[in-house]
C-alpha cells in the first residue's frame, strides 16, 4: 500500500463514518427518544426503510430534496405512531410488536417502491470537507450528507432537552416509573405514543440519508439492519443523546472499512469486512452488559434491559 | 374450554381480518379486492399443481417457525431463524463438498445432521449470550443472521464456489443420490414430512414429557424454576439448540431438495416468515403445521397476482405484515368480557327496557 492509496483508504474512513454513520445517528437519536419513555420500538427497522422510499420518491416526484426530507419525518412518525398505538393495547406485547412493523414496513416499503428502482432523484445537497486536498479521490471521500450537521444539532437539542424542559422530564419520568407519572396525573400511554412517534420522525430522517445521499437510490436491500444495529448502539451510549453521536460514528468507520478497501483496490473477503459493525455491536454488548444487572442509566421501565 | 376457544377465534379471526385490510389496500392499487381473494386461494389451494407449491413453501417454514417457537416456550423470543437457514445451507452443501459421502440416504442424513448442527449452535450462541452475558437475545439473534449471510455470502463466493458457477455464485451441486427426493412422483418433498414430523415430535415434547414441562416453567416463571431447583440455563440452551436444529435443516432441505447447491436464493425470508408463523401458531408447535400450509399457501399465490393482476410480488409481504399486527392486536380482545359487552348492546337497542330492570353485572 504506498502512502497515496493510504490516505485514500483513510479518507475514505473518515468520509465513511460520516456518510455510513448518518442513519445509524437519526435511528438511535430516534430509538434513543423512545426508550427514555420506557419503551423499545425494534419496527425502527422497518420505520428505516418505509422512509427511506418515501423521501426518493417524494423527492422524485416534487423535484425537491427537502421536500423528500419532510416526506420522510412524516411517514417515520405515522408508522411509529402505529406501534406506539398497538403497544398501548393491553396484553400486546412491544418487542413482538416491533418484529411485526418491521415486516410491515419493509412490506409497503417493498409494494410502493417497485416503480422507483429505476429513476433517479434530486439529491440533497453535500458539504465538501476535502477541499484542502488536491487528490479527487479523498475530495470525492470527504463528500458529507447536509443532513448530519442537523443530526448533530439535535443531539446536542436532545441532550439539553431532557435535562431542562418540562417534556423532556416527561419523557424520562414515563421511563423510569410509570406509577409516579400516573400519581402525578399524567396519561402514560400519551407520553410513550408521543415520544414513539417523534423517535419515529428522528429515525424518518436516517431513512432520507439513506435514499438521498449514500447510496442514493432504492432498492431494496438498501438497509441491512441499521434500524436494529441503533437499537444496540443506544445500549452502547447508555441512553445519551450525546454519546449516540460518538457511536454511530464508530459504527459509520466500521461499516465503511469494506467500501473504502473496495476503493483502492482490494476485492478479497468484501463480505466479510461488512459484518465487522454486527459483530462490533454484539462485542459491544458483551462489554457493557452484565448477566442479573441492568445497564447504568437505563429508563427502569424497559424490556430489553431487565 | 373458554381459553382455547379464544385461542383459536383470535388467530382466525386476525386473519379474516388482515385478508380484509389488504383487499382494501390492493383496491387503493386499483385492483379488485374480490378477485384478489379469489385468486389468492385459486394460487395456493386451487389445483394439484398450486398445492404442490404450497407445500413445497410450506416445509421451511414450519421448521423455521419451531426456531421461533420452541425459544419461546422456554421465555426467549428468538427472531434469527434466517441465519440458521443459511448457515444450515451452507454447512449442508459444504459437507456434501468437503468429504466423500455415499450418494444414498445415509449421506442424505449426513449432511442433514451436519446442517441441524450449524443450526442448533448458532441459535444455542443466542442463548448463552443471554444467559451468561445478559444480552438481549432478540438483538443478538439478529445480529447473528447478519453475521450468518455475511459468512455465507463471502464463502460462497469465495472458498466453496463452483467455478462454473458465473453469474449466480453458488457452491457444487449436492450429488444425484444425496438429494431429497419428491413424494411418490410429484414437486411436494420429503422435507414436509420432516417438517410434519418436526413439529409433532416437538408438540409430544412440549407438552408430554418432563424436560418439556420443565422448559415450560422456565418459560412461564424463572423464579418459580429456580426455587424448585431446574437447571434453567442448560434448559434454555436446549430449547434455542433444539430451535437452531430445526432451522438449519430447513435450510438443508431448500439445498438438497430445491435449490441443489447453496447460492443466495436460499436468503428468501423463510426465517423472517417462520417468526410470524410461530406467532399465530401462539408458539403451539402442533398449530404450525395448518398455519404455515396456510402462509406457505399465500406465498405461492403471490406470483399469480404478480402475473394476472400486475401487484407487486411484495404484495405477499405487506399482506403478511398486516395480518402480523393484527395478530398482535387481537390479543387485546382477550380480557373482553364478551357477555357484559352484548348485554350492554342489547341495553342500548329498542328491548331494553327489561333487561335494565335486571340487577347490574359487577
Amino acid at each position: 500500500m504506498t502512502a497515496d492509496q493510504l490516505l485514500i483508504f483513510l479518507a475514505g474512513i473518515a468520509g465513511g463514518a460520516l456518510r455510513v454513520g448518518a442513519p445509524f445517528l437519526f435511528v438511535s437519536l430516534g430509538e434513543c427518544i423512545t426508550e427514555k419513555s420506557g419503551r423499545i420500538n425494534l419496527g425502527l427497522e422497518g420505520v428505516l426503510v418505509f422512509s427511506a422510499m418515501s423521501a426518493f420518491g417524494a423527492s422524485y416526484l416534487s423535484g425537491s430534496a427537502w421536500t423528500g426530507v419532510l416526506a420522510a419525518a412524516a411517514t417515520g412518525a405515522l408508522l411509529a405512531t402505529l406501534h406506539g398505538v398497538l403497544c398501548s393495547l393491553p396484553r400486546v406485547n412491544d418487542i413482538a410488536t416491533g418484529i411485526a412493523l418491521m415486516l410491515l414496513g419493509m412490506g409497503l416499503a417493498f409494494y410502493l417502491g417497485k416503480p422507483l428502482i429505476q429513476p433517479q432523484a434530486p439529491q440533497l445537497p453535500a458539504i465538501a470537507l476535502g477541499n484542502w486536498s488536491d487528490s479527487a479521490a479523498v475530495r470525492s471521500a470527504l463528500q458529507v450528507n447536509a443532513l448530519v450537521p442537523i443530526g448533530m444539532a439535535l443531539a446536542v437539542a436532545l441532550w439539553w432537552a431532557f435535562a431542562n424542559t418540562r417534556a423532556g422530564l416527561l419523557v424520562r419520568m414515563a421511563g423510569d416509573s410509570a406509577n409516579a407519572t400516573r400519581a402525578l396525573g399524567y396519561s402514560v400511554s400519551a407520553i410513550r405514543i408521543a415520544a414513539t412517534a417523534a423517535g419515529g420522525m428522528v429515525a424518518g430522517l436516517g431513512g432520507a440519508s439513506l435514499t438521498l445521499f449514500y447510496p442514493g437510490s432504492w432498492n431494496e436491500g438498501i438497509s441491512s439492519g441499521q434500524g436494529l444495529i441503533a437499537v444496540a448502539l443506544v445500549i452502547f451510549a447508555r441512553w445519551s443523546p450525546i454519546r449516540c453521536v460518538y457511536a454511530s460514528l464508530l459504527f459509520g468507520g466500521a461499516g465503511a472499512i469494506g467500501p473504502a478497501l473496495q476503493s483502492i483496490g482490494i476485492n478479497w473477503g468484501y463480505h466479510l469486512f461488512n459484518i465487522i459493525p454486527y459483530v462490533l455491536t454484539l462485542l459491544i454488548l458483551v462489554i457493557t452488559c452484565r448477566p442479573g444487572t441492568t445497564v447504568s442509566g437505563s429508563p427502569g421501565e424497559l424490556s430489553s434491559t431487565r | 374450554m373458554r381459553n382455547s376457544l379464544a385461542n383459536f377465534l383470535l388467530p382466525a379471526g386476525a386473519i379474516i381480518a388482515a385478508l380484509g385490510v389488504f383487499g382494501v389496500f390492493v383496491w387503493f392499487a386499483g385492483a379488485s379486492p374480490l378477485e384478489v381473494w379469489l385468486l389468492l386461494f385459486k394460487g395456493a389451494f386451487g389445483d394439484w399443481y398450486s398445492w404442490q407449491n404450497t407445500l413445497q413453501r410450506a416445509a421451511p417454514l414450519m421448521l423455521t417457525a419451531l426456531c421461533v417457537a420452541i425459544p419461546a416456550r422456554a421465555g426467549l423470543t428468538v427472531i434469527g431463524g434466517e441465519g440458521a437457514v443459511v448457515l444450515g445451507g451452507l454447512a449442508c452443501a459444504g459437507l456434501a463438498q468437503g468429504l466423500p459421502l455415499p450418494a444414498n440416504m445415509v449421506g442424505t442424513v449426513m449432511v442433514c445432521l451436519a446442517a441441524a448442527l450449524a443450526g442448533a449452535l448458532w441459535i444455542a450462541l443466542a442463548g448463552w449470550l443471554r444467559q451468561y452475558r445478559g444480552i438481549n437475545e432478540t438483538i443478538s439473534s439478529l445480529l447473528l443472521a447478519y453475521i450468518a449471510i455475511g459468512l455465507f455470502k463471502h464463502l460462497v463466493e469465495g472458498p466453496l464456489r463452483d467455478p462454473s458457477s458465473l453469474n449466480k455464485p453458488s457452491t457444487f451441486s449436492l450429488a444425484e443420490g444425496l438429494r431429497i427426493g419428491g413424494i411418490a412422483g410429484s414437486d411436494v418433498h420429503w422435507g414436509l414430512v420432516i417438517g410434519v414430523l418436526a413439529c409433532l415430535a416437538a408438540g409430544l415434547w412440549v407438552h408430554m414429557t418432563p424436560s418439556g414441562f420443565a422448559v415450560r416453567v422456565v418459560g412461564g416463571n424463572p423464579r418459580a424454576a429456580q426455587l424448585v431447583g431446574l437447571p434453567a440455563s442448560k434448559l434454555i440452551l436446549l430449547a434455542c439448540a433444539l430451535g437452531g436444529a430445526c432451522a438449519g435443516v430447513a435450510g438443508a432441505i431448500e439445498v438438497a431438495a430445491v435449490h441443489t447447491n447453496a447460492n443466495a436464493a436460499l436468503i428468501a425470508g423463510y426465517g423472517y416468515a417462520g417468526i410470524l408463523v410461530a406467532f399465530i401458531a401462539r408458539q403451539h408447535p402442533v398449530a404450525i403445521v395448518p398455519v404455515a400450509i396456510l402462509f406457505g399457501g399465500f406465498g405461492a399465490a403471490g406470483s399469480l397476482l404478480q402475473r394476472r393482476l400486475g401487484l407487486p410480488d411484495a404484495s405477499v409481504l405487506v399482506l403478511q405484515g398486516i395480518a402480523f399486527v393484527l395478530i398482535l392486536a387481537s390479543e387485546a380482545l382477550r380480557d373482553v368480557d364478551w357477555k357484559g359487552f352484548f348485554a350492554r348492546i342489547g341495553r342500548l337497542g329498542p328491548s331494553g327496557a327489561p333487561s335494565a330492570a335486571l340487577p347490574e353485572q359487577p
